[in-house]
């Protein structure tokens, strides 16, 4: 089965922008990760795409990369996201943003 | 024993570099024997080298003592040297003499102070080092020196109990104003310098009457901006404002600076440069018109205090008046005499005024005492004696004679006229006046108050040693028609020339002692009618409209205020936004708005950060692609 290279990195585009939007929109951090997991894969699957219209092995190799990258990613993501739920009680970027004044930060 | 001049100076500036560098941790017993033993050691050797002086130099032959140069600059050529002759001998003594004295009373009266003992003796023995640089001194730059560095002194112990802001108010007061004086009294120095290319008093006085002509206008220039700085320095009309806010000092200092000796220093200066003014007739005649009228003014004001202090305040300053219009009839050694025997009454007011201060618990107002003379018997005869003397009771007391002589010779001079003698006679019985009315109600009346204590021994021996003074004093020289004794004159006469006088004759001389002896009485007489055994309200005193006027020292603050400060405020207010100053304000503004764009941007939500990157990336995207 062959895919042209033009559909490929189309899709690969449409994921990106979903993801962002999705950063960009959602307030909740655990979607803003899951948005970032998507823009990630949309970037490995253009690596994907392009290693094969060449027929070379090192978009493979590029792709188990960003693999590697986004899990090690996520496990600090989800321990951060751990941290922030057990100081604000919320996963709501917004009440992280009190976290440059430091005074209203009650230390529990 | 001449030798040891340079000594006279140095011990006083030792106990305060001493006092400065140990003071803080030595106990005040320590710091009270070094501030009190350096100016009696001073004192000591003053009298040995004065009696020496005397001995041994009958023509009174001015010692010179160079001790190293100043300074080479571009001509001017100036010695630290120091010159001895009969006036600086008769001011010397009374410095060191009288400011011994009150240093000792100060040693019991500043006692409870116990944080800034050793620095009101630092203070104190820095005042007498500078005090006899200024007397001492041989050329103007280093009399100058010791000017600045007596005001210096002035200031810091007006202000010495500094945690109360009026105090620094009046400090500042006192140190502002005479700057007026000294400003002039610079600008004078300097036209003295390019006219004669030394600043040396001897040269300059020896130089003077052949370079200009007598009633000059360069002459009369000079003189006036001297007496410029005398007038500042002496509190006389019109910048005299100083001198009662500057009671805001202790009592001693108000004995020793601002009665004694240095608010005389102006009366030494027109004494040392009698050459100068004896070139300028009018300056002379505006010496004396300024004397009778700061006599006149201030005894006006003293009859209306309340404050015992302030009333010796203004006392003081009319008493001076009265040296201004010897000077300015050319009595020179009437005015020297009249300076010795008012820094021994003067003293002895202060300090009998601040023994009674002490003991009722700092209450200055006169009319919330009374009734003191059996309760403070020491304090009360001593004080009586002084104001006799003040007063000028007629054959026993030093200022009688004193006075007198001033008195006279207003009249008698060449450069006298009966107006000033008339103004000094309706000054005495202003004086007699406001003085026993002090006396009265301080003294006499229902007790209103109990002393807490008695003055200790350190208080009175000071009281008395100077009470004996201001009542022999006297008769080191007395008048033509009783006993002509001519003592302190011949002496100062040694430096000065003597007083022209045009008119004499004991019987008229006669005449005028007994007018001026009956105006006297007759003003004790009316304190006597008014204030004795009276009793007074101290809540229900009223002032009408011109006792209040006078109360105020004839509202000079008011008209100072509204004419100079006013003005000034107004335009330092105007001017405080120029052009300048808006340039370096609107580059801090500027710099603020920057810092306020920048930090809204980091405002810690996430979403704008990301919003902020996805943004730039398409720019530098689009900008890669496209360009």
């Amino acid at each position: 089965m062959n895919i042209p290279v033009n559909q490929g990195i189309l899709l690969a585009a449409i994921l990106f922008c979903i993801g962002l939007v999705g950063l960009l929109v959602r307030r909740d951090i655990i979607f803003m990760l899951m948005s970032v997991e998507v823009m990630l894969n949309a970037a490995g699957l253009a690596f994907i795409v392009a290693g094969s219209a060449w027929g070379q092995a090192d978009g493979q190799v590029m792709f188990i990369f960003i693999l590697a990258m986004a899990a090690a990613e996520v496990s600090v993501g989800l321990a951060l996201i751990i941290q922030m739920f057990m100081k604000f009680k919320s996963v709501d970027t917004n009440m992280a943003s009190t976290m440059n004044e430091q005074k209203k930060i009650s230390n529990t | 024993m001449k030798d040891l001049l340079w000594l006279i100076v140095a011990l006083p500036f030792a106990g305060a570099l001493i006092l400065t560098i140990f003071g803080k941790r030595s106990p005040r017993l320590v710091s009270a024997f070094i501030g009190v033993g350096s100016v009696s050691l001073a004192a000591i050797i003053t009298i040995l080298l004065g009696i020496g002086f005397m001995s041994h130099n009958p023509t009174g032959i001015p010692y010179h003592q160079l001790l190293w140069q100043w300074m080479d600059v571009d001509g001017l050529s100036l010695n630290i040297a120091f010159n001895l002759d009969s006036v600086s001998l008769t001011f010397i003594f009374v410095i060191t003499f009288v400011g011994a004295l009150i240093h000792l009373y100060s040693a019991q009266f500043m006692w409870k102070e116990e944080e800034g003992f050793a620095r009101f003796f630092i203070f104190m023995n820095l005042f007498i080092g500078f005090m006899l640089i200024l007397v001492l001194a041989d050329n103007m730059l280093l009399l100058y020196l010791g000017w600045e560095g007596v005001g210096l002194c002035s200031y810091l112990l007006i202000g010495f109990w500094y945690k109360d802001p009026a105090n620094g108010y009046a400090a500042r007061k006192a140190f502002i104003v005479t700057r007026i004086g000294d400003f002039t009294m610079a600008i004078g120095l300097f036209i003295l310098f390019t006219t004669y290319h030394t600043l040396n008093i001897k040269d300059i006085l020896a130089a003077a009457p052949s370079t200009w002509a007598v009633g000059s206008g360069i002459a009369l220039t000079t003189a006036l901006l001297l007496l410029g700085g005398a007038i500042g320095k002496s509190a006389q009309l019109p910048l005299q404002t100083w001198l009662p806010d500057a009671m805001a000092g202790p009592s001693p200092v108000s004995a020793l600076i601002h009665s004694a000796t240095m608010v005389t220093a102006g009366v030494y200066l027109i004494a040392r440069m009698h050459v100068l003014f004896e070139l300028a007739p009018i300056a002379q005649h505006i010496i004396a018109i300024i004397g009778a009228i700061t006599l006149l003014v201030a005894g006006m004001a003293a009859l209306n205090q309340y404050d015992i202090k302030k009333v010796l305040a203004y006392s003081t300053i009319s008493q001076i008046g009265y040296m201004f219009v010897a000077l300015g009839v050319g009595a020179w050694s009437a005015a020297i005499f009249h300076f010795m025997i008012h820094a021994f009454f003067k003293s002895l007011l202060f300090l009998g005024a601040g023994a009674v201060i002490l003991v009722m618990n700092d209450e200055h107002n006169m009319f919330k005492m009374g009734g003191l003379w059996k309760k403070l018997p020491v304090t009360f005869w001593t004080f009586l004696i002084a104001a006799s003397s003040l007063t000028a009771l007629p054959l026993l007391t030093a200022g009688f004679y004193s006075k007198d002589k001033i008195l006279w010779l207003a009249y008698s001079s060449d450069k006298g006229s009966v107006w000033l003698w008339l103004a000094g006679l309706a000054g005495a019985f202003i004086t007699a006046l406001y003085t026993f009315r002090m006396v009265f109600i301080t003294f006499f009346g229902k007790a209103k108050m109990e002393p807490t204590s008695r003055p200790g021994i350190f208080i009175t021996i000071p009281l008395i040693i100077l009470s004996i003074l201001s009542f022999a004093g006297g008769f080191i020289e007395l008048p033509g028609d009783m006993g002509h004794v001519t003592l302190l004159s011949d002496f100062i006469q040694k430096t000065m020339p003597a007083v022209m006088v045009q008119q004499s004759g004991y019987r008229i001389e006669l005449i005028f002692q007994v007018i001026a002896a009956i105006v006297a009485i007759g003003g004790v007489w009316l304190a006597y009618i008014f204030y004795f055994n009276k009793q007074f309200d101290p809540a229900e005193l009223k002032q009408n409209g011109l006792q209040r006027f006078f109360y105020k020292g004839w509202d000079f603050d008011l008209l100072y205020d509204k004419v100079f400060v006013t003005p000034m405020v107004f335009l330092a207010r105007i001017n405080k936004n120029d052009f300048i100053d808006q340039f370096y304000t609107s580059l801090a503004s500027f710099t603020r708005l920057l810092h306020k764009g920048l930090s809204a941007t980091q405002n810690g939500k996430l979403r704008w950060y990301a919003t902020a990157i996805a943004i730039g990336a398409i720019v530098i995207l689009t900008i890669i692609f496209y360009l």
